[in-house]
């Protein structure tokens, strides 16, 4: 699917049947008969009406996983998975050369978000970042096979979020429109460092090794990188 | 309040996956007390799924791929979030280092460091740094140690300064080989914070500081 039609980011009913059929195409099923498209612009139109009362429409992925958590449906998770799962196996590919085991952390992440979708909540996170941190505690999982010690919101230790006004807060779609725009303007450089960071699972300084740079300057790229995406997000500067 | 977070470098490896096991428990555990480092690495994560998003797919074989895990949708029983809170007795330790050490303050065994701190190695199997927890008695300073590598230090209990700041529960040190800081307990109670280092931590001059007020020089 175009990363336009991803980030964009709002939908009308007619926008989603129209990048469903687009995406149909791209997935090679140009010589679907008719039928065929219509039982499953059928089922998502089932799909967007269980969820017509939503207040705000959300992008097309995150309607189909909230389907998935909701009533586990086996229809909407395939299209979660016809999206997701050719891209974490390129993610993965990038990071390990043995295809077979990409392909094995690949399905174990959709059996995981496939699990786990009543817990995805919109709020929090886009589709595709909630999705990208269940590939990434796979890949440390069956890869380093070590714990991964992280926050645990059910911590009596944690300390909460202040409420965040409404106005202040855009949607995750909109974050991610603007995320992506400024991530294209940064430097190549600064790219470059962010790519590997994601891509190839290095910790800065083995980057700033592999590049054979001074480990201050991939520091320096890194926190320019993030000064200048937080600053096109309009939050907070970094202090 | 916090003060000190954790360097955006230090916060991508952990959003990328890369940071290792002794310091993610430092870094996992300063996010258990600062949402703004949370936000931080929420914004790092929205980038993880944006490049995931935008990589070209590799899309062979895919419904192979879906029916190898067709079967495993049904087997497996939904994960629920856990809702109830963890019940325990004390919330000294953040939920990431106490899966490590217990909750237990009184139940630690803590292993003696000079005449004025004590320590205790949190075992992970994280052979590339070296995770402790560090006690030492207010007024004095944390045992001067080499900064041959990275050290991250998070503050538990109590509170330490240096020439950098204050530094109490929650707040978050990173120091390297360029920085040199001899930090001080505050007075009124002792500090307890994780250090985690990827050197051996060398305490200097380990026998002077025993011998030290026995001679009384």
């Amino acid at each position: 699917m175009d990363t336009c039609i991803l980030f964009s980011s709002r939908y009308c009913q007619f926008e989603l049947l129209h990048s469903y059929w687009f995406d149909s195409i791209r997935t090679g099923l140009r010589g679907v008969c008719t039928s065929l498209f219509i039982s499953r612009v059928k089922n998502l139109q089932k799909i967007m009406i269980a969820f017509d009362s939503t207040p705000e429409l959300k992008s097309q992925s995150s309607q189909l996983l909230l389907a998935v958590g909701k009533s586990r449906d086996q229809n909407a998770f395939k299209l979660i998975f016809e999206e997701f799962a050719p891209r974490i196996r390129a993610f993965m590919t990038r990071k390990c050369s043995d295809t077979a085991l990409a392909e094995e952390i690949t399905q174990e992440t959709m059996v995981k978000v496939w699990r786990k979708a009543e817990q995805f909540d919109p709020e929090k996170a886009s589709v595709s970042t909630w999705i990208f941190t269940i590939a990434r505690n796979v890949r440390i999982d069956m890869l380093r096979k070590i714990h991964r010690p992280e926050p645990d919101m059910n911590d009596p230790s944690m300390v909460l979020d202040a409420e965040i006004a409404i106005d202040k807060k855009m949607s995750h779609d909109e974050e991610a429109q603007r995320l992506k725009a400024a991530f294209d303007l940064l430097p190549d450089d600064q790219k470059a460092v962010l790519r590997m960071s994601f891509f190839e699972e290095k910790a800065h300084g083995q980057i700033a090794d592999d590049l054979g740079l001074p480990l201050g300057t991939v520091k320096s790229r890194i926190r320019l990188a993030f000064t200048r995406l937080r600053k096109e997000l309009g939050e907070y500067n970094d202090d | 309040m916090i003060n000190h977070h954790i360097s955006d470098e230090s916060l991508l490896d952990f959003a990328s996956g890369a940071l290792g096991e002794a310091w993610s428990i430092a870094v996992a555990s300063h996010l258990t007390f600062c949402t703004q480092c949370r936000d931080r690495l929420s914004e790092m994560e929205a980038l993880g799924g944006l490049l995931l998003s935008s990589i070209d797919p590799v899309s062979g074989g895919m419904n192979d791929s879906f029916e190898a895990i067709r079967g495993r949708l049904d087997e497996g029983k939904k994960l629920k979030s856990n809702v109830s809170k963890v019940k325990r007795a004390s919330n000294l330790f953040p939920q990431p280092l106490a899966h490590y050490i217990g909750n237990d303050l009184n139940g630690l065994d803590w292993r003696r460091l000079g005449l004025k701190a004590h320590q205790i190695i949190v075992k992970t199997s994280d052979e590339s740094a070296t995770a402790r927890l560090l006690k030492i008695q207010e007024g004095e300073p944390i045992p001067e140690h080499s900064h041959d590598g990275l050290e991250m230090t998070l503050v538990i209990s109590g509170a330490y300064s240096d020439v950098s700041g204050r530094y109490g529960r929650g707040d978050f040190q990173e120091a390297d080989e360029e920085i040199e800081h001899r930090p001080v307990v505050e007075m009124g109670e002792e500090c307890i914070c994780l250090t985690v280092t990827n050197a051996p931590l060398r305490f200097s001059n380990l026998t002077t500081r025993i011998v030290q007020p026995i001679l009384g020089v």
